[in-house]
């Protein structure tokens, strides 16, 4: 046995001893109806070949190992730039679970998103008292100042109307009517992760700028020469907007970035979890309106600019 | 612990649950109420609702249908092709996020840690997927000729859109020759990822068992053949639970998901016994095998040597006395083994408590373990356990253990702030959050990169693990200084 108490192996030496390599061979042999080896090997050597290669580069409808993500993951990403802003998805909540546990993964640091929950009751009948529910429940438990909304597929193929949902939700008096909550429609057939966030940062933006849906007159803009920087989906964003600001002040630059997640993938561990931390503040979120034209922002990172 | 210290407890849980509750909008109140409770010993019963909608907003950490099917149940199995059809998300974060382990050549004759996905645009929402599949599943074909089957695992937009992949499985696997299966798990279909481990398993009974009815086995019978259902093969679980079943005597014709072939689930009809180890996750199959081929089923359990010893004598009394001599043997063989690592770990370990939320099988299953360490589980719960998982919590959890089902972030922070455990085990979601509290964490999906933690030689790593993140020193570290 190679197991013992004094050193102990796990399965990065375990499963190389002969008890278990001997196991592999009979498992496979007598069960797995395994490809002979020598069509293992032809197999093999041929994925190395050129006619593989021309072959792999044909392939029109099969994706594999795509370096891409769906909108939504993007619209978390942007929404937790923003100071006490809370994520929320709304649709299946899978989805949400996917991006909490793919960011968590990246970071090392916890992600803080909710989903509304649709199920199959509300494929059929459309998800505005998921919306509803989600908000007044996520409001009183996460006590956030914003709650920035996006959407999954389902929610997008049935067709839910953000806007009125949101405007129903306020009307009901389920959250507070002054609560900022913009949304962004972020269907996953579209695009990919950055067109996610540039669509959940333009809502927040023309949330802010331009007159909160319609229920409060739209910003004027008086230039201040200040700059508005974007970072973009970043997976480094913690290190490079930290630098970015170093250099903005070495330089004596005015500035306001727009949608600053560095602290909150960053929070100390010092006995106090934090669920929010840092973040573009609300208000200058609205005064990025009198900012230099066009913004600078990373451009690999965004796919248009609209600001 | 005296009556009185397990009243005090419950009063505790009981207050603890009201504070959590008055967060809530009344609505939400009224539903979590049902949810949250103590095990009370003298009632035999968790008192818990369990397997019901989840509330929107709360930040629940249970996933989806497609999570259920594609990241547990089909993805496992190494040599079929998985596609995630419908955009290209969903493919994307269960890609290679789960550690099934497995041997095989990838991209060869194994396909686990690739991602293939049909990834929908527009066009294949407004026109339909169909036409794609259908070209898709001749692309693979030409590049991974060694496949010995394709499984189409369906997302939210498929279902909504009217798809029709049966018509394109059964047309393409005539032509193809190889097993084709579509499999009906959009994220939308039930509550949780537990309805997505029941149409899978659904799909093995009409796509793969069915079609072998009649079929002679592979191989000669022999009067010691079982199948282990329902071992992902996290970190090698099943590898080391395996060793022991064949130490004991019994020969191991199919073992899936973890390591799993579409042969062996094929053969598993063949087989005497089937040992399932995640009966959320898998007695569904496992019923309708008995229904249909009489073979008997029976739960075992892995974690720690207590159980162990007590399931491989359960499992030995089916067979005959060479089995039955068997496992007193593999029992004698392992007892210094786990003896050593018991003398080693529990003076460290002695005391401790832990609060645990997972997924179906392992909030009661691991508890074992624990107490093998002299460790007590204070709090446990499932993501999406169903009434039957609690039922069977009753035989693990002590009078006054406070259970929570389905519980979410806010609650679950607020239950670790005032029940002060010394270790919480759940998953990535939960991780980082406690650890910043300074609690010691142990991821209890992945084991935290780390296992096996099954059978003997799993404990030894349980064990140094618990010891590993409970004891390090870095936790003295983490209250501020000022």
């Amino acid at each position: 046995m190679s197991q013992n108490a004094e050193k102990v192996i796990d399965h990065f030496e375990l499963f190389r001893g002969p008890e278990y390599t001997e196991m592999f061979a009979n498992k496979k042999c007598m069960f797995e109806d395994p490809a002979p080896a020598e069509e293992l090997e032809r197999v093999k050597e041929w994925t190395k070949s050129w006619e593989y290669r021309e072959k792999n580069f044909a392939r029109g409808s099969l994706t594999i190992n795509p370096a891409k993500a769906c909108q939504p993951l993007g619209a978390v990403f942007a929404a937790l730039g923003f100071e006490a802003t809370l994520p929320f998805v709304h649709g299946s909540q899978g989805c949400t679970a996917y991006y909490r546990s793919h960011f968590s993964r990246h970071f090392k640091e916890p992600t803080a998103a909710v989903s509304s929950s649709m199920s199959e009751d509300a494929a059929v009948l459309g998800g505005q008292n998921n919306l509803i529910d989600g908000l007044a429940n996520s409001f009183a438990l996460y006590k956030p100042k914003m709650i920035a909304v996006s959407t999954t597929c389902m929610a997008e193929v049935i067709g839910d109307d953000l806007n009125a949902f949101i405007k129903n939700a306020k009307e009901k008096g389920v959250i507070p009517a002054e609560l900022d909550v913009p949304f962004a429609h972020t269907p996953a057939f579209v695009g990919s992760h950055v067109t996610g966030y540039d669509n959940a940062l333009k809502g927040i933006i023309d949330h802010f700028w331009n007159g909160k849906a319609g229920t409060t007159p739209k910003l004027e803009r008086k230039p201040n020469g200040k700059l508005n920087f974007i970072g973009g989906f970043d997976g480094y964003t913690v290190g490079n907007m930290r630098e970015i600001k170093r250099l903005f002040e070495l330089m004596g630059v005015e500035y306001t970035f727009i949608g600053d997640n560095s602290d909150v993938w960053d929070t100390p561990s010092d006995g106090e979890f934090r669920m929010y931390d840092g973040g573009t503040t609300l208000e200058d979120a609205a005064n990025a309106i009198h900012a230099m034209r066009p913004s600078r922002c990373r451009s690999f990172a965004r796919r248009r600019r609209w600001i | 612990m005296s009556g009185n210290a397990i009243e005090e407890i419950k009063e505790r849980n009981n207050k603890l649950i009201s504070e959590v509750l008055e967060a809530y909008p009344e609505k939400s109140a009224k539903k979590r109420a049902k949810h949250l409770g103590s095990y009370e010993a003298e009632k035999g019963e968790c008192g818990v609702k369990s397997n019901i909608k989840t509330i929107p907003g709360v930040m629940t950490i249970r996933g989806c249908a497609y999570a259920g099917s594609k990241g547990v149940v089909w993805g496992p199995i190494k040599d079929m092709v998985h596609i995630s059809h419908g955009p290209v998300g969903c493919g994307q974060y269960s890609w290679a996020s789960r550690r099934n382990y497995f041997v095989g050549t990838t991209g060869v004759d194994a396909f686990g840690t690739l991602q293939f996905t049909s990834d929908f645009q527009e066009n294949d929402i407004v026109f339909g997927g169909d036409k794609k599949l259908s070209k898709l599943i001749d692309e693979l074909e030409v590049l991974f000729p060694l496949s010995r089957g394709i499984s189409i695992q369906s997302e939210c937009p498929i279902g909504l859109i009217g798809d029709d992949i049966e018509a394109v499985s059964r047309k393409k696997s005539k032509e193809i020759g190889k097993t084709i299966v579509p499999v009906r798990c959009e994220g939308f279909r039930g509550i949780s990822q537990s309805l997505g481990h029941h149409i899978a398993n659904d799909a093995v009974r009409d796509w793969v068992l069915d079609k072998q009815t009649g079929k002679p086995a592979r191989f000669e019978s022999t009067p010691y053949d079982v199948a282990i259902i329902g071992d992902y093969n996290i970190g090698g679980d099943a590898w080391s639970s395996r060793l022991l079943l064949e130490e004991i005597g019994l020969r191991i014709i199919a073992q899936w998901p973890g390591d799993g072939t579409l042969a062996e689930m094929e053969s598993t009809p063949h087989a005497k016994l089937n040992l399932i180890h995640c009966y959320r996750s898998m007695n569904y199959i496992s019923r309708h095998m008995e229904e249909k081929y009489g073979i008997p089923w029976i739960e075992y359990n892995f974690f720690g040597p207590t159980k162990i010893v007590e399931s491989l004598r359960n499992i030995a009394s089916n067979f005959d006395d060479k089995i039955k001599e068997g496992a007193e043997r593999v029992i004698a063989k392992y007892q210094i083994m786990s003896d050593a690592v018991i003398a080693k770990y529990r003076p460290r370990l002695e005391g401790k408590k832990v609060m645990l939320f997972v997924g179906g099988l392992r909030p009661r299953h691991v508890i074992g373990a624990y107490e093998d360490l002299g460790m007590d589980v204070v709090g446990t719960g499932y993501e999406f356990g169903h009434n039957d998982d609690y039922q069977r919590t009753t035989h693990y959890v002590k009078d006054g253990t406070l259970i929570y089902d389905d519980i979410n972030s806010f609650e679950f922070e607020k239950f670790v702030e005032r029940v002060k455990p010394d270790l919480v085990g759940s998953g990535i979601k939960e991780k980082y959050i406690f650890q910043k509290m300074g609690v010691p964490f142990r991821q209890m999906h992945s084991w935290d990169y780390s296992g096996p933690y099954h059978g003997y030689d799993g404990f030894a790593v349980f064990a140094r693990d618990m010891d590993m993140a409970i004891n390090a020193p870095v936790w003295k570290l983490t209250k501020a200084p000022y």
